[in-house]
């Protein structure tokens, strides 16, 4: 009874610190967050009133432990739901800020629905919601099962969920107020900031609890990119988010350091947030998934203790090539652009484990659609970090540099690396985690895979095109020596582009709906009635001997 | 080889130890890269000209990020011909020294901004905001007519700049204390702006959203707009470049 009492009133004191602040709030975004907080306690409160077991604590007896014999899989069953949930939320904010570009009117003339506070909010939706979320769930599920152990302080590992899923919302909802500190993957305000530190400390303790908890002697190398994924993340997050509140009941700040110095410490939070949230993480999801999709070993042990030092070690000296010919000195320039190249090799190592991991079982890709999901996913991810080094080189970049170019290369990875392999991740554990014995459809997964794919060649190769126009219109000359185009005119050339970009993700959107309906339907336990993916045809009327027939 | 696996199983055994050597392995880069900018004297060169924001130029800056235009407007250009004949003279360090955020962006949807102040009018700048299409008709921008609407309340601006001077901003004392009437001074031009000109040379006093009755939105962005990248006066320092 006691512990319960604590726990209600320590939720009863959040909501009434957060209804104070709420009502003392010097702007009105940050009374609205404060709602928003002192909601999310009612809510707890609620949850620990009605949940607790009060014949239990009547009669002095402890909640019954959880089954032990099973693996603590309700926060990563919450976890496929939410990245699916906010996976669609990205995508379509996605769709839509991308047809703003080709047609302004959908702005709609509101302050809410502009593309400069639409664009932060893809952009987190899809990394930190969408690709959060999947990180969290699979990372749970993959330590768990390859420590042989239950997840370490369970309440904290619930904690971790629900925080992380109201870190997004205060993040989302900032964004449309315009409450934002404009550093790009990291807008949220200091107050959300504290919080998402909070929340990534707690996960920290979970995960690396459950390693100290295991019993296998190995840590396998899933597990080292979660680590390292998990580790920098925390480093980045606190530095970059250092910043001074105007008041602290206001949202606003002011970021600790200023003009270069900010600027690098923004692009090595900006492009590490790429490299270990969307590179080390994702990787770890592949060191899993990959071997167990095509029940092979992984192709090279050696490969993989290299790669894993070489790419953390390298990873973070890349941010300086987000500024190249800026104000920021040129040594650190050149030394962003010689690492960026260098780190080709390491990224390649992690394509080429995955893939070989397939070794001797090539022909699952034309019969299993999840794993030519993964074997797609590879191939992005080894096509974007070789395109990656390449627009790291100065002279590449001084055309590639603020044009579409980027955007492209930025979706090659997104889509064509963290998507399919999430997607390819998320096909795995449901049936698993639901005890269902297959998915719905398979056939399914397919029509998903193609239209994704299709989706993203689309995406890809319009900005491209987009990207090279762009950069090579800027600096066109006349005969006479004066430039060509006015950069208005730039703008009209790229309508079709823009389209073409639109058409891709509408696309891609197609697929993950597929991709809802077939979850769905499998949570459902429902079985799609189908012609299964591969089957050696067999015809019954054919199976007898030849037996000679007279001649009429 | 052999032995590189063999050693590595000590580290893989240890989950303290795979986390302080990742710990250490991720920190070196940023240590090497970012620290140095923060005591190398020639990072950031000293300029003449360039000052702190004006408490009504912070409040119109602050606009400009909440409204996320560094998603589609750069301020940093780059040393070549066609930035230069296209935008103005390159970016230099000095120019964003008290710029907390930096605003320098990663993508032109449209043109850089680093030298905007001074290149258009006024109205031109309203007109654009309140529907760019009216203007430039091939523009892609939204709309940002309610800046004309909303009144300007940007808080206590003095604990703004309090805030910015614990950060190493250099106002003074004075600008801190006056800084809800400076912002209010330099939209009146019958004010006096002696101590606001003195504290912030070349701000630019008037109202700048052509509707002196209410003190708008549209007025701090449009008096930010106006002042960017003209703090530094390139024509005298053209006399002591030297020509290759």
């Amino acid at each position: 009874m006691d512990n319960l009492l604590v726990k209600a009133g320590g939720w009863l004191v959040l909501v009434l610190l957060a209804f104070l602040a709420m009502v003392l709030a010097v702007d009105s975004g940050f009374a609205v967050h404060m709602g928003i907080i002192m909601a999310a306690s009612l809510i707890a409160l609620w949850v620990t009133i009605s949940k607790a077991d009060y014949a239990a604590i009547g009669r002095g007896i402890l909640k019954a432990p959880a089954d032990p014999e099973k693996y603590d899989d309700d926060p990563i069953r919450w976890g496929v739901i939410a990245t699916i949930f906010w996976g669609m939320a990205g995508f379509v904010v996605g769709l839509y800020i991308a047809l703003q570009l080709a047609f302004p009117v959908l702005n709609l003339g509101l302050e809410y629905t502009t593309f400069g506070r639409l664009r932060p909010l893809h952009t987190s939706a899809v990394v930190f919601a969408f690709g959060g979320n999947a990180l969290l769930a699979t990372s749970f599920y993959v330590v768990q099962r390859t420590c042989r152990a239950r997840l370490a302080f369970p309440g904290l590992a619930r904690f971790v969920f629900w925080g992380y899923q109201l870190f997004i919302v205060l993040a989302a909802t900032g964004y449309l107020l315009g409450i934002t500190q404009s550093k790009e993957y990291a807008e949220p305000e200091w107050y959300v900031d504290l919080w998402l530190t909070i929340v990534w400390i707690s996960y920290a303790v979970v995960f690396i609890g459950t390693i100290v908890k295991r019993s296998e002697p190995h840590i396998y190398v899933a597990n080292w990119f979660f680590l390292a994924f998990i580790l920098t993340v925390a480093m980045l997050h606190v530095v970059n988010g250092l910043a001074m509140p105007v008041s602290l009941l206001g949202a606003k700040s002011y970021s600790a350091f200023a003009g270069v110095q900010d600027a690098l410490t923004q692009w090595w939070y900006g492009h590490n947030a790429v490299g270990f949230f969307l590179t080390a993480g994702f990787l770890g999801m592949m060191y899993y998934f990959v071997p167990k999709q095509a029940e092979r070993p992984v192709y090279s042990y050696r490969l993989s203790i290299i790669h894993f030092w070489s790419l953390i070690f390298l990873y973070i000296w890349a941010g300086p090539h987000h500024l190249h010919y800026t104000a920021l000195p040129d040594w650190a320039q050149t030394l962003g652009m010689v690492f960026s190249i260098v780190l080709w090799m390491p990224s390649w190592g992690g394509m080429i484990n995955g893939l070989m991991t397939l070794n001797g079982a090539w022909d699952k890709i034309r019969t299993d659609p999840i794993i030519r999901m993964m074997v797609l996913a590879l191939a992005f991810y080894g096509m974007s970090t070789f395109e990656g080094p390449v627009m790291s080189i100065k002279s590449v970049n001084s055309l590639s540099h603020y044009t579409d170019w980027t955007v492209g290369h930025v979706h090659s990875g997104a889509l064509g690396w963290n998507g399919m392999i999430t997607f390819a991740a998320l096909y795995y554990m449901v049936p698993r985690l639901w005890g269902r014995p297959k998915l719905y459809s398979l056939r399914m997964v397919n029509w998903h895979f193609w239209l994704a794919t299709i989706g993203i060649v689309l995406y890809i190769a319009s900005m491209w095109v987009a990207g090279i126009m762009q950069g090579l219109m800027w600096r066109e000359y006349g005969d006479d020596g004066y430039l060509v185009y006015a950069f208005s005119e730039v703008v009209t050339a790229m309508f079709p582009m823009y389209l073409i970009r639109a058409a891709g993700g509408l696309l891609y959107l197609a697929g993950a709906v597929v991709m809802v309906y077939n979850v769905w339907m499998t949570i459902a336990g429902h079985l799609r009635d189908e012609k299964p993916m591969t089957e050696t045809p067999h015809d019954e009327a054919a199976d007898r001997p030849l037996v000679a027939v007279p001649a009429e | 080889m052999t032995t590189l696996t063999q050693k590595h199983k000590k580290i893989e055994r240890s989950i303290t130890l795979l986390a302080v050597l990742s710990l250490v392995t991720v920190a070196i880069g940023g240590i090497v890269e970012i620290a140095p900018l923060f005591w190398i004297d020639n990072t950031v060169e000293e300029v003449d000209g360039v000052r702190p924001y004006s408490p009504l130029e912070l409040a119109g800056r602050n606009i400009y990020i909440r409204e996320g235009c560094y998603s589609c407007h750069s301020q940093m250009i780059r040393p070549f011909r066609d930035e230069v004949d296209r935008y103005g003279h390159y970016s230099l360090a000095a120019e964003s020294m008290y710029d907390h955020p930096f605003q320098w962006g990663s993508k032109r949807t449209g043109p850089d901004l680093a030298r905007v102040g001074g290149r258009y009018s006024d109205e031109w700048h309203v007109q654009h905001l309140i529907d760019p299409r009216q203007v430039v008709p091939e523009s892609i921008m939204p709309p940002y007519a309610f800046l004309a609407k909303k009144e300007l309340k940007p808080g206590d601006m003095s604990d703004h700049l309090r805030a910015l001077s614990r950060l190493g901003v250099p106002y003074s004392k004075e600008a801190i204390a006056k800084a809800n009437e400076d912002l209010l001074t330099q939209v009146d031009p019958m004010a006096d702006s002696t101590d606001l000109e003195a504290r912030y040379p070349k701000v630019q006093i008037r109202d700048f959203d052509g509707n002196p009755d209410k003190l708008t939105e549209m007025d701090a962005l449009v008096a930010y707009l106006q002042m960017i990248g003209t703090l530094v006066d390139f024509e005298a320092g053209e006399a002591q470049e030297q020509p290759r």
